[in-house]
């Protein structure tokens, strides 16, 4: 069979790091081809080629089997390859068919027909499945539809070879069940499709063939019905990879934290949080289960302060911190990796060593009488990229130049390294390779086992049953049930966390 | 290439096609372009005279770059330099006029005077932006109109001198002349300003780059969710950073009126040194010491163009389209970004 793609022997050097070393991929017509690495493996990067964002130092490109020159995206347009980024490039206050034509306007007697523009935009969108209303604006829609946007964007400029770079990191599992099933219908009408994915499953449900690459090289291709999740994971990190997360029987002691009756508003002005109640003990990880978008996101921001909080109290160790400042209640002891890591997490254009310092800047020894301590603050980051193997050239980079894994391994150092009495972790391994998730696994159990208390939010319902010690299940900005992993099955969390009352739920207030 | 030679090559490829443009508009022209860019030459550093001119102009060129480029590096758009800078003027004219002090006292208390008018003007506007979300472009473009209609009427009304629109000449005591720059230089209007203003950057440098307070403007400046996150006051910044901006600003306005002029006047329009100001900041990358080297071009440019009517015949308003041409490649630094990436890739090769 002809390959639609091939990409040989591909070189892509960065100052001070060889992201793309000699690699080859080549894609046939009508599969859907993983791509598959450890964080900063150069997966991304090799992509960014092959749509034309970089410019390979070595190597060669085919299209069908024709050479080409792809210097920018327009070329890569006209050869008919679509990129899904990572990180949507959309204009929030422009509509869904204005997005999607932007660049591509039809015009007629010089203005633009947005009538037409729509009704292909629709015609489109029904032929695949994807259910996107055409005039809706794009800051008004989910995540899930926005990425469908981007696929629209470029089925509309006429793409018959689709590259998705992470696209089920940011999406919930329903919405991932979704996105399948569009990429299944994309298949049938013709289409391949490349997807870069940490998520085994996934390759081994959709994908025909798997290309892995390590460190920045390629390390091979293989067919996924001939191989399983160990080989792909093993393949990729060069070693063993244990699934299942290693951990004693959790010895929780005195409460370290606790929520009582907490009313909050989320942006809109409505009750998002309605009254909820939740305690952390020393020595536990609580477990947050909900479909997103009942109030997780306002109940974390509530909590650390960057949500103003309507009625009810927090409290730390005992202490009041409902009305605190988010720096009073970081010293108070609380950690927080936040959801969103380019929002909250990093300030992408200040060097990744400046990032680890985010909330200890001021304090001595990264400052003294107003001065910092630069000697100090870089000896201190270069140790934590060591320990938490963030990959990164030096700890002087940009945290922009970090790829989406090793940039979220870097936040969870920083807040890890502080030894939070409370550590919120929102969804904190979003993104990360089966080898990382391990390894950050490790250490919010490690937390634990020292006596100080995780609280983890997280979409994975793996995760929350791997790692807590205690589910809670919230629905409607409330929880509504609390339950022993050991003792729950997946279905059953699933009814919870649809809102199905269970017999013991009156029970929950008291816990 | 590495990242530092590249930002450093951008403004001076600008500047060069700056002046090939010019030239290429003055022979279309039918001006004698060698000529023009001589007298040009010798207009600013032919004379020690035109030289100490020079170095006045940089002055306030420096203040006002340091005020655009400082609010730039913490997140703000400070279009109000003109306005603060007059306002600084005014406040240490006053001051130099109104008291009677000794020198050691007098002078830093004008400067001081300038200093704090000019934070104030722009307190306003930071204010409103922290607190309101108003956007500091349009509060700040406002509020040069103010400046410039407040001043005036406040020189008309409570200044004035005999002579008509202006005020006194303040004291001797609160000025910042030098007899002996004076003597040195021809008798050119030079004056100790230029210290501070040499001061003034090596503060800003130091200020963001090495304070825990300038780490604190500099992450608001590029990210207000993720400095609110990591316990920062955002609000609290962005109104430091706007007064700090209004400082450098007052400070270019006490250059001119403790230094070279020594009185305030009443103004048909804005001076343009404000607005100047953005044009330095942009062509001296927002950087302390890059903004000292864009002053000294476009003072020196500002000076010397006084000498080709005169030498060469050719009108001087050809340099404000030279120094519009090397802002507009400045600008547009994209442009020379992508053809030096395609030289150095064919260079590879
Ligand atoms: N613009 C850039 N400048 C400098 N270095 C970069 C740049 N982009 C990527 N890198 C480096 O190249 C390497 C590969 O990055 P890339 O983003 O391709 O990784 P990835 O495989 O997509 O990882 P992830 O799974 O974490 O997204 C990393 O070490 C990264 O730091
Ligand atoms: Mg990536």
């Amino acid at each position: 069979m002809e390959y639609v793609i091939e990409m040989l022997n591909i070189r892509k050097e960065f100052p001070g790091i060889v992201a793309n070393d000699n690699i080859t991929l080549q894609v046939k017509k009508g599969e859907i081809h993983a791509l598959l690495g450890e964080n900063g493996a150069g997966k991304s990067t090799l992509m960014n080629v092959l749509f034309g964002l970089y410019q390979p130092e070595k190597g060669e490109i085919r299209v069908k089997g024709k050479p080409v020159n792809i210097t920018n995206p327009n070329i890569a347009n006209d050869l008919g390859i679509g990129m899904v980024h990572q990180h949507f490039m959309l204009v929030d206050p422009f509509t869904v068919t204005e997005n999607i034509i932007l660049g591509q306007e039809t015009t007629s007697k010089g203005m633009i027909d947005i009538k037409k523009a729509e009704n292909d935009v629709r015609a489109i969108s029904e032929k695949y499945g994807l259910a996107v209303d055409p005039s809706a604006k794009i800051a008004d829609i989910s995540v899930g539809m926005q990425q469908r946007v981007e696929i629209l964007k470029t089925l509309y400029r006429g793409a018959e070879i689709l590259i998705f770079d992470e696209p089920t990191a940011v999406l919930t599992p329903q919405e991932i069940g979704e996105l399948i099933q569009i990429m299944k219908t994309l298949i049938k009408e013709g289409k391949s499709i490349i997807l870069i994915t940490h998520k085994l499953k996934e390759i081994m449900e959709v994908c025909d063939r798997c290309t892995v690459i390590r460190k920045g090289k390629g390390i091979g291709t293989v067919t996924v019905s001939e191989t399983n999740p160990n080989e792909l994971a093993s393949l990729m990190v060069g070693r063993e990879v244990t699934f299942t997360t290693e951990k004693t029987e959790a010895t929780p002691k005195h409460n370290v934290f606790e929520i009582e009756n907490l009313h909050v508003k989320d942006s809109r002005g409505l009750g998002a949080v309605n009254g909820l109640n939740l305690t952390v003990r020393s020595g536990e990880i609580v477990g947050i289960a909900g479909v997103d978008g009942n109030g997780q996101s306002e109940l974390i921001e509530a909590i650390t302060g960057l949500r103003k909080i309507d009625s009810g109290s927090v409290k730390l160790n005992g202490k009041e911190i409902t009305k605190l400042s988010p720096r009073k209640i970081t010293e108070s002891g609380i950690g927080h990796i936040p959801q969103d890591r380019h929002k909250h997490g990093l300030v992408l254009d200040f060097p990744i060593g400046e990032n680890m310092v985010l909330q200890t800047y001021y304090q001595e020894p990264n400052s003294k009488m107003g001065v910092l301590n630069f000697k100090n603050i870089y000896k201190k980051a270069k140790s934590l990229i060591e320990e938490f193997d963030v990959r990164t050239p030096s700890e002087f980079t940009l945290a922009r130049a970090l790829s989406g894994g090793n940039q979220q391994k870097a936040i969870i150092g920083r807040e890890v390294d502080r030894n939070p009495d409370l550590l919120i972790a929102a969804q904190p391994t979003r993104g990360l390779d089966v080898g990382a998730i391990e390894f950050i696994h490790k250490r919010l159990i490690e937390q634990r086992d020292n006596g100080k208390g995780v609280l983890l939010v997280s979409f994975e319902l793996d995760e929350i049953m791997n790692v807590s010690d205690r589910i809670a299940v919230i629905y409607e900005g409330k929880i509504v049930a609390i339950v022993d992993p050991k003792e729950t099955t997946e279905q059953e969390l699933g009814l919870l966390m649809a809102g199905s009352k269970r017999k013991e739920a009156g029970e929950v207030n008291n816990v | 290439m590495s990242n530092r030679l590249r930002n450093l090559s951008i403004p001076i490829i600008a500047v060069l096609l700056g002046v090939v443009v010019g030239t290429i508009i003055m022979l279309i022209s039918g001006y004698d372009a060698i000529a023009a860019y001589s007298a040009l030459w010798s207009g600013a550093f032919g004379e020690v005279y035109y030289t100490g001119e020079v170095v006045r102009q940089v002055t306030p060129y420096i203040l006002a770059g340091l005020a655009v480029a400082f609010a730039f590096r913490t997140g703000l758009f400070n279009i109000g330099v003109e306005g603060q800078l007059i306002v600084g003027w005014l406040a240490a004219v006053w001051v130099g006029v109104a008291f009677d002090l000794p020198r050691f006292i007098h002078l830093p208390l004008a400067v001081l005077a300038a200093a704090v008018a000019g934070g104030l003007w722009a307190f306003l506007p930071g204010l409103l932006k922290a607190r309101f979300r108003v956007h500091e472009v349009i509060v700040t473009i406002m509020m040069n109109y103010v400046a410039l209609h407040l001043t005036n009427y406040i020189i008309r009304r409570y200044l004035p001198s005999p002579s008509g629109d202006r005020t006194e000449k303040i004291h001797a005591t609160a000025s910042l002349r030098s007899p002996f720059f004076e003597e040195l230089t021809d008798f050119s209007r030079l004056h100790w300003g230029i210290f501070i203003a040499i001061i003034a950057a090596i503060f800003m440098w130091f200020l963001l780059e090495k304070t825990t307070r300038g780490f604190e403007l500099r992450s608001v400046g590029f990210n207000q969710h993720a400095s609110q996150y990591s316990g920062m006051n955002v609000n609290k910044n962005i109104v430091l950073s706007m007064v700090i901006s209004g400082v450098f600003a007052g400070l270019a306005g006490a250059m001119e009126g403790l230094g070279t002029f020594g009185y305030a006047a009443v103004k048909g329009g804005f001076t343009g040194v404000g607005f100047d100001g953005i044009a330095v900041a942009l062509l001296g990358g927002n950087a302390a010491f890059g903004v000292i080297l864009a002053a000294i071009l476009f003072g020196a440019l500002k000076v010397g163009s006084l000498n080709m009517p005169l030498e060469s015949g050719v009108p001087n308003e050809l340099v404000d389209i030279i120094i519009a041409l090397i802002v507009f490649f400045v600008a547009a630094s994209y442009m020379i970004r992508i053809v030096m990436d395609r030289f150095s890739k064919k260079g590879v090769k």
